[in-house]
C-alpha cells in the first residue's frame, strides 16, 4: 500500500485531535457534547466547548464490522430495525453498549479468534501451507481476538477496581469506543428527520439537555428571508442554551474565528473535490469518504482548514506527475450517490476496480461545501442540506458535479437506513439519463448494518452499468 | 471457415447453453433445470456440444453469463452479465426491440435497448416479490405445477387481489383465499396481477419503448405476458426461444469476440 501522503496524514491527526481533546476535556471535568454532523459547529466553538460526532463514530464502528451488534443491542431494546444503523449504532453506544475484546478472565489474555488475519507468507512470498490441516496458515501478527457485546454500566458496577479498570482499558483497545458520554446533544435535523427522535432519545435515556436547530424541508430552491428568521431565532435559542451548559458567555471574537475558519475549510475541501474535475482523475473518489470526517468533526478548525490545503497540494503533485491514489487505470468515471456502506467497502470498491471505475462525482463537494458571509448568510448555509433541499436543488447539485466531473455513469446506492434520499432517488436517476444522457445503476445496502448488502447483486450491477456505460460511449462514437 | 461460438447461461435455477454457428445460426441448445452451484452447469455443457455433435475443442470462443458466470473459470473465454445477454438476445430475435422484461429465477430486470445494446437498466431490490420464486412458491402451496399456472390462469372467471409487497405476506394471503374456498384459478389470477403490478412499477421507472420484449422462463406464462401487457398497455412480443435468450445473447457476444480474436 503507498504511503500516505502529508495531507492524508494531516487530515487523520486533525480528527484525533478532536476526540482525544474531548476526551480529556471530559477528564478535566468539563462538558462534552454530541453533534450532528450538519448542526452549525460554529456555535459550540464560540464557548470552547468539545463536542463529537456520532455520526462519524458510528462509521467508523461500522468500517471495524462492530456495527451488526450494536444495531442488534439497539433492537433489543426496542428500537425497530428499518431506523437508521447509525442512530442504532449510536443509541446502543449511548445506552453504555461497546464492542469489546474477549479475554480469558484466568489469564487476561485475550482470546484469538483463529478465522481471522491474513495469510502468512513464506520468503517466496507464496502463501505456508499447514501440514496438519493443508490449508493456507494465517499470519499471527495480523490475528484479531474474538469480540462480544458488553455494557459500561455493567463493569461500572464490578466492586474490584482492579478488575474494573483492566475490563475498561480492554475496551479502549478499540478506537471508536474511546468516545465519552454526552454531557449535551446538539440536533440539526437538516440532515434527516430520524435524527431529531435519534437525538431525543439519547437525550431523554441519558438525562442531559437537547439544543435543537430545526430546519424545515425547502420546497424552494432559494431560502427566503422567513426561513432566515425562523432559523436566526433559534441560533439566539441555542446560544442561551449554550451559556448554561457552558457556564460561560457568548464569545463574539471566538465565534467569529470559527466561522473564518469554517469557511477557510469550506473551501479548501471544494478545492480538494475539484481535482477530480482531471481526467483521469489524481485521486480515488472514496477518498473522499475518507476525508468527510474532517469536514464533519473539525470545520470549524483552522488545522482542518490547513490540512485540506496541503492535501490539494498534494493532489496538484500527482496531476503535474501524472500520479493518482486510484491503484488501477481509470477507464470510466461515476458518480457514487449516497453514504458508502461502511462495513462492506471492500466488496463496494472490488468490482469497481475489476472494471475499472473510479468515483469521481460525490455529492458531498456541494452539501458540504457552504460559504458565507455573514449570520444570515449562515443560517442559510445550515438549510441546505442533501434531505432538506428540494428535488430540483438537489438534482441541479448533482448534475452540476457530473458535467464539471465529467462521469460516463451514476451509481445509486438504495441506502436501508437512509429513507428520504433513498427515496427521491427513483426519480433523480430519471433525471440524471434523460439530463445526462448516462446509464444509471441501482443497488440496496446499508451504511452501517451489513445485513442490507448482497455482493453477488452489487457485482451484477456494477458490470451491468459497466457494460451501459461502453454501449452509451459506442453509440455516440456512431 | 465456420465460427462456432457457445453461450452458457447458469441463472440460480436453470442453466442454459447454445452453440451458434457464424453468429446467427443455431446448431444447438440445452437446458437443465438446476442453476449455480450444482452439477447443472456441466450437464448443460456436455448435453448442447452431444446434441451438436461437437466437442468443447470445437468451439471458437465461449462466454459465461447469469449469476453463476464467474464459476466457470477455465470453460470460459470472458463473462458478461445477463443484462447486457439478454439485451443482445432479445435483439437478434426481434429487431425492433427498445424494452425487454426478463424475469428470472430470483430476480427483475427492465433493459432500454438502442440499436442493438443496452445502455440503461433497472433491476429489482432484494425483495422475491415479482420474480420466479415468488411463482415458485405460490405453485407448492396452491398445489400446482409452476408450468400448469398459464393454463389455469386461463379458465378464471374473476381476480382476487394478492399483495405484491412481499413473498412471505403473499404467501399467508394466498393460504387464507385458500381456507376461505376461494376457486384457485382466481388465485391465480391475482398472483399474475400481483407479479405484474410490480414489474410494470419498474419499467415505468425506466421508461417502456415499443417494442417491449419479455424474456426468461416466467415469460412461457401467458397468463403473467397477458398481465404485464394490460398493465403497461401495450402488446409485449416473446419467442419460444425465451428460455435461452440469455445464452443466445452470450453466444451472440462470444462471435464478436470470436472474430476479434481472429483478427489480432
Amino acid at each position: 500500500m503507498a504511503k500516505p501522503s502529508p495531507g492524508v496524514v494531516a487530515l487523520r491527526k486533525v480528527v484525533d485531535d478532536v476526540y482525544e481533546e474531548a476526551r480529556l476535556a471530559k477528564l478535566r471535568g468539563e462538558p462534552v457534547g454530541w453533534s450532528s454532523s450538519k448542526f452549525p459547529c460554529e456555535l459550540a466553538a464560540a464557548f470552547g466547548l468539545h463536542v463529537v460526532y456520532p455520526e462519524n463514530q458510528a462509521a467508523g464502528i461500522a468500517a471495524n464490522r462492530n456495527g451488526e451488534m450494536l444495531c442488534q443491542a439497539a433492537e433489543d431494546l426496542g428500537y425497530d430495525n428499518d431506523i437508521c444503523g447509525y442512530a442504532r449504532i449510536s443509541l446502543a453506544y449511548a445506552a453504555g453498549y461497546r464492542v469489546g475484546r474477549k479475554f480469558d478472565p484466568e489469564t487476561k489474555e485475550f482470546i484469538i479468534n483463529p478465522a481471522s488475519g491474513k495469510p502468512l507468507k513464506g520468503e517466496d512470498g507464496k502463501p505456508v501451507i499447514d501440514p496438519e490441516t493443508g490449508k493456507p496458515k494465517k499470519d499471527p501478527k495480523t490475528q484479531t481476538p474474538f469480540e462480544e457485546l458488553v455494557n459500561i454500566h455493567d463493569i461500572e458496577a464490578i466492586e474490584d477496581p482492579e478488575e474494573r479498570e483492566f475490563r475498561m482499558n480492554a475496551l479502549k483497545q478499540i478506537r471508536q469506543n474511546r468516545m465519552p458520554q454526552p454531557d449535551f446533544v446538539l440536533c440539526c435535523n437538516n440532515i434527516c428527520n430520524c435524527m431529531t427522535k435519534w437525538y431525543e432519545n439519547i437525550a431523554r435515556m441519558c438525562n442531559i439537555p437537547l439544543v435543537m436547530i430545526d430546519i424545515p424541508y425547502n420546497n424552494d430552491v432559494d431560502v427566503d428571508d422567513s426561513k432566515v428568521a425562523y432559523v436566526r431565532a433559534q441560533f439566539d435559542a441555542a446560544i442561551e442554551q449554550l451559556e448554561k451548559i457552558s457556564g460561560r458567555k457568548f464569545d463574539q471574537k471566538k465565534f467569529d474565528e470559527a466561522c473564518a475558519n469554517a469557511n477557510r475549510t469550506a473551501k479548501a475541501w471544494l478545492k480538494v473535490c475539484d481535482y477530480l474535475q482531471y481526467k483521469p482523475a489524481p485521486m480515488s473518489g472514496f477518498d473522499l469518504f475518507n476525508h468527510m470526517a474532517d469536514v464533519v468533526t473539525a470545520r470549524a478548525k483552522v488545522e482542518a482548514a490547513e490540512a485540506f490545503e496541503l492535501l490539494a497540494k498534494d493532489l496538484e503533485e500527482n496531476v503535474k506527475n501524472g500520479t493518482s491514489t486510484l491503484p488501477f487505470p481509470e477507464k470510466k468515471r461515476v458518480m457514487f450517490e449516497g453514504i458508502p456502506c461502511w462495513p462492506k467497502l471492500p466488496a463496494l470498491f472490488k468490482p469497481l476496480k475489476e472494471n475499472g471505475i473510479n468515483v469521481t462525482a460525490v455529492v458531498y463537494a456541494p452539501a458540504f461545501g457552504f460559504v458565507y458571509n455573514d449570520i444570515d448568510g449562515m443560517a442559510r448555509a445550515y438549510y441546505k442540506a442533501p434531505n432538506s433541499v428540494s428535488i430540483e436543488q438537489g438534482v441541479a447539485w448533482r448534475e452540476g458535479i457530473c458535467r464539471d466531473n465529467k462521469v460516463d455513469g451514476v451509481l445509486v446506492h438504495y441506502n436501508r437506513s437512509c429513507k428520504p434520499w433513498s427515496g427521491y432517488m427513483a426519480e433523480m436517476q430519471r433525471r440524471f439519463t434523460k439530463d445526462l444522457g448516462v446509464p444509471c445503476a441501482g443497488f440496496d445496502g446499508d451504511q452501517a448494518d451489513p445485513r442490507n448488502f448482497n455482493e453477488a447483486q452489487y457485482v451484477t450491477r456494477v458490470q451491468g452499468l459497466m457494460e451501459a456505460m461502453e454501449a452509451n460511449e459506442n453509440a455516440k462514437e456512431a | 471457415m465456420a465460427i462456432y461460438t457457445l453461450g452458457i447461461d447458469v441463472g440460480s435455477t436453470a442453466s442454459k447453453c447454445i452453440i451458434l454457428k457464424d453468429g446467427k445460426d443455431i446448431v444447438a441448445k440445452s437446458l437443465i433445470s438446476v442453476g449455480t452451484g450444482t452439477t447443472g452447469p456441466q450437464r448443460a455443457i456436455d448435453e448442447v456440444l452431444a446434441n451438436a455433435g461437437m466437442k468443447a475443442e470445437d468451439m471458437d470462443y465461449t462466454l459465461a453469463t447469469g449469476y453463476g458466470r464467474n464459476s466457470l473459470d477455465g470453460i470460459a473465454d470472458k463473462q458478461m452479465s445477463e443484462l447486457s445477454c439478454h439485451a443482445k438476445g432479445a435483439s437478434f430475435l426481434f429487431p425492433h426491440v427498445h424494452t425487454v422484461i426478463d424475469i428470472g429465477g430470483q430476480d427483475v430486470k427492465v433493459l432500454h435497448i438502442e440499436n442493438g445494446a443496452m445502455v440503461n437498466f433497472q433491476m429489482n431490490d432484494k425483495c422475491a416479490a415479482g420474480t420466479g420464486r415468488f411463482l415458485d412458491v405460490m405453485a407448492r402451496v396452491l398445489e400446482v405445477h409452476v408450468e400448469d399456472l398459464e393454463k389455469l390462469d386461463a379458465e378464471s372467471t374473476k381476480t382476487v387481489a394478492i399483495s405484491s409487497t412481499c413473498t412471505v405476506f403473499a404467501e399467508s394471503e394466498v393460504i387464507s383465499q385458500l381456507s376461505l374456498g376461494t376457486d384457485k384459478r382466481d388465485i391465480i389470477r391475482g398472483i399474475h396481477k400481483s407479479v405484474a403490478g410490480r414489474v410494470v412499477g419498474l419499467a415505468h421507472r425506466i421508461g417502456i419503448v415499443p417494442d417491449v420484449v419479455m424474456t426468461g422462463g416466467v415469460a412461457q406464462n401467458h397468463g403473467i405476458v397477458n398481465a404485464i401487457s394490460e398493465q403497461l398497455g401495450c402488446p409485449i412480443k416473446t419467442s419460444p426461444l425465451t428460455q435461452y435468450n440469455g445464452a443466445l445473447g452470450a453466444a451472440l457476444f462470444a462471435y464478436i469476440g470470436a472474430r476479434k480474436r481472429a483478427k489480432k
